[in-house]
C-alpha cells in the first residue's frame, strides 16, 4: 500500500471493519485495491432501495456509498448534472425542480413494492439497474441519458468514459456499458446526466374499456400517431380501486394515455387523439394536469403492487407480442398491468415454482422477449436465474467481467452465477 | 502528408496472398473475392482521403454465414480485417492496410422488414441511412439521425460511428434510435444484441458495439426505431452582429424550456460563403447567423417559434425570419448542408474538424479559432450544431504546400485540445478513426486507454480487427511523442456533410 492510500485508511477507518462506507474517490481506489489484493469480494451498496432485485451472493465486506453524495455541478442551460453516484434521487429531483427540469426517463421507484414506502434510491443504484418509467418508448431509458461517469474498476484503478457534452464518441461508450450491469463491473462515483425541461403541461386520456385486444389496439393507435404521446398503459379491472376520476365509475379496467408539451398543442392533440382512436361507447375522461401526475406517480412507483407478499416479474416484449403472450401467462394465478405503451408487463404471480417459472420464460422466449424475476420467494431465490442469459452472451459477459474485475470481487454473481 | 505509424505489417501474410485468396474462395463464390490491383484500387481510402492503402485482398460477403467463416479463417490465421461499409466516414475507420482482408459489406443491400406495430425496421447494415426514411415515408414515418451524408452513407457505418446529424439536439444520435443488431465477432461467433424488446437486459453490449468503430465485431443486420413524422415543421432564420450574442440566444433557448428539432449557428464567413454558393437568401452582414427549427403540431411549433422570437429580440438579434412554407425552409438549410461545396470554391483544399463544446462555450472558442487562424495565418470558416454543441471548423489550405498541410494540421489539432480544455471532446459525431488518434490522451489518461483496449483484448485477443485505429499505437499516453493530425479534401464532394 503506498503512503497516500495508507492515509486514505487512516483517515476513516481501518480495513478490519465489515462494512466501508467512503467519502472520497481516493478511498473507494483505496479499498478496492486491498479487496483485490486479498481476494475479498464486496457488496456495493447505495440506499438499499433495489437490494433485493438480483442473484444472492456471498460477500465478506460491503463498500456503501450511502456517504459519497452531493451535487458536483448542475448547468441547467447545459441540460447536465454531474453528481456523486449515493446521491439520494430525491435530493437531485428538488434541485432539478427549481430550474424547471427533470430526468426524463422517469426512473422506478420500487420502494413501495419492497417497504411499503417510497424510496427511489440512489443515483447510482438507478444506474446501475437501468429500469426506466413509463416514458420510455419516447425519450429512451436511463442509458440514453447518461452522459458520463467515473468509476473504480475491480483492480481498484480509478476510470472515466463519456463526458458532459451531449454529443461524444471519443473511444467505446462505456456510460452505456455500465448503466445496467447492477455494480458487477466498476464501483460507480460520478455521474453525469443529461437533463431536460418538464413539460409546460401533461393530461392523459382515460378509456374504459372491457377488453385487453381493445386496450392494447388504443394503445398502438396513440404510439402510431402523430400525436406523440408520452405514456400508454392498462390497468386491469382488479387494480381499478387504485384509481378514482372523477368523471368515471370505479369500476372496469382502464387505458390511460398521456400527452404533455405546451398548453395549446395538449389540448389541440387530446382533441386529434380522442378523435382517432375512435372510442364508440367506451367512456373517455380526461385528466387534469394534477391528477394526471398523480396517477403517472403511481404507476412510476408501481403502487398496485405495493407492499406485495407474492412475486413479481418484469417481462418486455415486442408489443405486437403482448396478447398472445398474456393469453397464455392467464393458465396461472396471475395479476398484470401493462406499461411502455403495450411492451412491458408487470406480472404479479400468487404461487410459483420452478417449473412454472420454466414455463413462463418459454412463453417469453417465444415472444421475443425477456423476463426479470423482481421479486420471488426466498427460498426459491437460490435456484432460479433472476435474469436469463444464453450461452453465447454468457461467454462474452464472462469476458468482459474479466476485463473490468478480474478476481470476480464486485457484486460476484448478483446477475449471473460465475460472473 | 504527415507521416502516421500504423500496425506492423505481417510479410508472411503477404507473401501467402495466394494461398490466402484460395482459402477464401472455398467461403464465398469466387466473383466476390477482388485481388487484382484495378480492382481493388477504389477501396484503398475511405471520405478521409488524404490516406490511401492498397489492402491484400478485398472479400465481398453475400450473407453472415460467409462473414462468420471469413473472420474464424483469418483469426486462426492472424490475418488483419478491416471492414468497411458505403465508405464515407471521415476520419479514417475504414483505411485498409497492406497486409489486410477488406471486408466490404455492400452486398448487404436489402431492407428485411418493416414492422409499424412495433415502429421498427429490420435491414442489413449497407442499406443507406435516407433509404430508410424512403421506405416507411408514404406511411408517415421516417428514421430520425440524419447525417448530412445520408444518401450516401450506410446504416451499419452509421451504428458503427455512432452518427448523428442537424436533428440530434431533440431525438438523438444513432445509439439513441437502434433497437438491436446481428454482430459477428472476430471468432466467428454470431449473436444478437437487443432486438424489438427494448432494453434487452444483461450488459449492454448493444451500446458498447455502437461507435466502437468497427474494432469489436462485425455488424450483419440492424434493427432501428422509425418515428411518426410531424405535423408541421417551421424555421426561423435569425442573424446577429456578434457571436456572443447568438450565443447567448441559444443558451437562453435551452433554458426557458424550449427543445428545437435543430439549431445550427454558421460565423460570417460560412453564412457568406453558402450564401454566394446557394443564394439561400442569409443575413450576410451578421456576424453570425442561426437557424433554429421546430417541430409537432401546429400549435406547439407556433408558441415555439413565438418564444425564440422574443428571446432573440432580447439578444439583439440583427433579422429575423420564419418559414413561410416547407420550402422555405428548406432553402434555409440548403446554404448549410452546403457549407463543403461552399468552401471548395474559396480554397482548394479544406480540412474538416468535429469538436464537442459545452453550448456557453460558443463565443470564447470561436475567439480561440479566431487566434489561431491569425497565428497559423490560415482562413477558417466555423459551422456549428449549436443545439448539442457540435462544432465544425473548416478551415482552408493547400494541399499541394507541404507547409501549409502541416500548418493545417497543427492548427485542427489545437482547435480540438481547446475543446477538451473547456470541457468538451474531441469528436462529436465523425469518430476518432485514425484522424483523432494521437489525440486521445488529450481526453483520456493510462488507465481510461487501458481499461478500452482490455476489453478490446477480451473480445479480439489478437487485434487483429480493424487494428490502429481509434487508440494510439503505443501503449501509454506519456510515450506519445508529436501530435500528428491528417486531414483532406473528401472524397465525395457532392455529398453534404456533417
Amino acid at each position: 500500500m503506498s503512503m497516500g492510500e495508507k492515509q486514505n485508511f487512516q483517515t476513516f477507518q481501518d480495513f478490519n471493519q465489515s462494512i466501508f462506507k467512503p467519502r472520497t474517490i481516493e478511498e473507494v481506489s483505496a479499498i478496492i485495491k486491498e479487496c483485490y489484493k486479498k481476494n475479498i469480494p464486496l457488496e456495493i451498496r447505495g440506499l438499499n432501495s433495489k437490494k433485493k432485485i438480483g442473484r444472492n451472493f456471498q460477500s465478506e465486506k460491503t463498500l456503501d456509498l450511502s456517504n459519497y453524495t452531493g451535487i458536483i455541478d448542475y448547468k441547467p442551460e447545459e441540460l447536465y448534472i454531474k453528481v456523486r453516484a449515493g446521491t439520494p434521487l430525491k435530493e437531485i429531483k428538488l434541485e432539478l425542480d427549481k430550474h424547471n427540469q427533470q430526468l426524463a426517463f422517469e426512473p422506478i421507484d420500487f420502494g413501495p413494492l419492497f417497504s411499503g414506502k417510497n424510496n427511489e434510491g440512489s443515483i447510482g443504484g438507478v444506474i446501475s439497474c437501468n429500469f426506466a418509467g413509463p416514458s420510455r418508448f419516447k425519450v429512451g431509458s436511463a442509458r440514453d441519458h447518461v452522459l458520463g461517469f467515473q468509476g473504480v474498476n475491480g483492480k481498484g484503478e480509478i476510470i472515466k468514459s463519456g463526458g458532459t457534452v451531449v454529443k461524444n464518441v471519443t473511444g467505446y461508450d462505456l456510460s452505456k456499458l455500465l448503466t445496467g450491469s447492477f455494480g458487477t463491473l466498476a464501483v460507480l462515483t460520478e455521474l453525469s446526466i443529461k437533463v431536460l425541461p418538464k413539460s409546460f403541461l401533461n393530461k392523459t386520456i382515460v378509456i374504459e374499456n372491457p377488453h385487453l385486444r381493445k386496450a392494447l389496439g388504443y394503445l398502438n393507435s396513440a404510439l402510431l400517431s402523430s400525436s406523440d404521446p408520452s405514456g400508454g398503459i392498462f390497468y386491469p379491472e382488479y387494480f381499478r380501486s387504485h384509481f378514482t376520476f372523477n368523471d368515471l365509475t370505479t369500476e372496469g379496467p382502464i387505458t390511460a394515455i398521456r400527452v404533455e408539451g405546451p398548453v395549446e398543442s395538449v389540448d389541440h392533440r387530446i382533441k386529434k387523439l380522442c378523435k382517432e382512436l375512435n372510442t364508440h361507447k367506451d367512456k373517455i375522461a380526461i385528466l387534469e394536469p394534477e391528477q394526471s401526475y398523480i396517477f403517472w406517480e403511481k404507476t412510476r412507483s408501481l403502487q398496485v403492487f405495493s407492499e406485495l407478499k407474492n412475486n413479481l416479474l418484469r417481462i418486455v416484449v415486442p408489443a405486437s407480442e403482448t396478447f398472445e403472450a398474456i393469453n397464455k401467462l392467464k393458465i396461472y394465478d396471475i395479476r398484470y398491468f401493462i406499461d411502455w405503451g403495450g411492451s412491458l408487463i408487470w406480472v404479479q404471480i400468487d404461487s410459483v415454482s420452478l417449473k412454472i417459472l420454466r414455463n413462463i420464460k418459454e412463453i417469453v422466449n417465444k415472444a421475443s422477449g425477456y423476463l426479470t424475476i423482481v421479486k420471488i420467494e426466498e427460498n426459491l431465490k437460490a435456484s432460479i436465474d433472476v435474469f436469463t442469459i444464453d450461452p453465447i452472451k454468457y461467454k462474452i459477459s464472462e469476458k468482459i467481467k474479466k476485463s473490468f474485475d478480474p478476481k470476480r470481487i464486485l457484486n460476484p454473481g448478483k446477475m449471473y452465477s460465475g460472473i | 502528408m504527415t507521416s502516421l505509424q500504423m500496425p506492423k505489417v505481417d510479410k508472411s501474410i503477404i507473401l501467402n496472398k495466394e494461398k490466402i485468396v484460395s482459402d477464401i474462395g472455398k467461403i464465398v463464390n469466387k466473383e466476390n473475392i477482388l485481388s487484382d490491383e484495378d480492382q481493388i484500387k477504389p477501396y484503398e481510402t475511405d471520405a478521409l482521403a488524404a490516406y490511401k492503402q492498397m489492402p491484400l485482398v478485398v472479400v465481398l460477403p453475400e450473407n453472415v454465414q460467409e462473414v462468420s467463416s471469413i473472420l474464424k479463417y483469418c483469426n486462426d490465421n492472424k490475418i488483419k480485417v478491416v471492414p468497411r461499409g458505403a465508405g464515407t466516414g471521415l476520419s479514417g475507420g475504414s483505411l485498409p492496410l497492406a497486409d489486410c482482408v477488406l471486408l466490404a459489406m455492400g452486398k448487404f443491400n436489402k431492407i428485411l422488414e418493416v414492422d409499424y406495430i412495433n415502429r421498427c425496421v429490420v435491414t442489413q447494415p449497407c442499406v443507406t441511412n435516407l433509404a430508410i426514411t424512403n421506405e416507411v415515408q408514404d406511411k408517415g414515418f421516417y428514421y430520425a439521425p440524419d447525417p448530412s451524408s445520408q444518401i450516401a452513407c450506410s446504416i451499419g457505418g452509421n451504428v458503427a460511428e455512432n452518427s448523428g446529424g442537424v436533428h440530434s439536439l431533440k431525438y438523438g444520435a444513432t445509439t439513441n434510435n437502434l433497437l438491436g443488431i446481428e454482430v459477428v465477432l472476430m471468432d466467428g461467433t454470431i449473436t444478437r444484441f437487443g432486438g424489438k424488446a427494448m432494453d434487452a437486459e444483461g450488459y449492454d453490449f448493444l451500446g458498447l458495439m455502437t461507435g466502437s468503430e468497427g474494432l469489436l465485431g462485425v455488424i450483419t443486420e440492424v434493427i432501428v426505431k422509425i418515428l411518426k413524422a410531424p405535423e408541421v415543421v417551421k424555421a426561423a432564420l435569425i442573424g446577429f452582429q456578434t457571436i456572443e450574442d447568438a450565443g447567448n440566444c441559444v443558451a437562453q433557448i435551452i433554458a426557458k424550456g424550449c427543445i428545437p428539432a435543430g439549431m445550427e449557428i454558421m460565423d460570417k464567413a460560412l453564412t457568406k460563403a453558402t450564401n454566394d454558393f446557394s443564394k439561400a437568401g442569409y443575413p450576410t452582414d451578421a456576424e453570425a447567423m442561426m437557424i433554429v427549427e421546430f417541430d409537432g403540431t401546429e400549435h406547439e411549433v407556433e408558441s415555439y417559434i413565438k418564444k425564440v422570437q422574443k428571446i432573440a429580440e432580447e439578444n439583439n438579434s440583427s433579422s429575423l425570419r420564419i418559414s413561410k412554407s416547407d420550402e422555405e425552409r428548406l432553402k434555409f438549410w440548403a446554404g448549410r448542408k452546403a457549407a463543403f461545396p461552399a468552401c471548395g470554391v474559396l480554397a482548394p483544399d479544406y480540412m474538416c474538424m468535429d469538436g464537442s463544446i459545452p453550448r456557453g462555450k460558443l463565443a470564447e472558442v470561436l475567439k480561440e479559432i479566431t487566434r489561431l487562424s491569425k497565428k497559423f495565418d490560415l482562413p477558417v470558416a466555423n459551422a456549428f450544431h449549436a443545439g448539442d454543441g457540435n462544432l465544425h471548423p473548416l478551415i482552408m489550405f493547400d494541399a499541394n504546400n507541404e507547409e501549409s498541410l502541416r500548418k493545417t494540421e497543427e492548427f485542427g489539432a489545437e482547435i480540438l485540445k481547446y475543446c477538451v480544455k473547456v470541457g468538451g471532446a474531441l469528436t462529436g459525431e465523425h469518430g476518432v478513426g485514425i484522424e483523432k488518434r494521437e489525440l486521445m490522451c488529450e481526453a483520456f489518461n493510462d488507465n481510461d486507454i487501458q481499461q478500452q483496449l482490455t476489453i478490446k483484448v477480451a473480445l479480439d485477443p489478437n487485434s487483429l480487427l480493424n487494428p490502429g485505429k481509434v487508440y494510439p499505437i503505443l501503449r501509454k499516453c506519456a510515450e506519445e511523442g508529436r501530435v500528428h493530425v491528417h486531414g483532406g479534401k473528401t472524397k465525395f464532394p457532392d455529398i453534404p456533410r456533417f
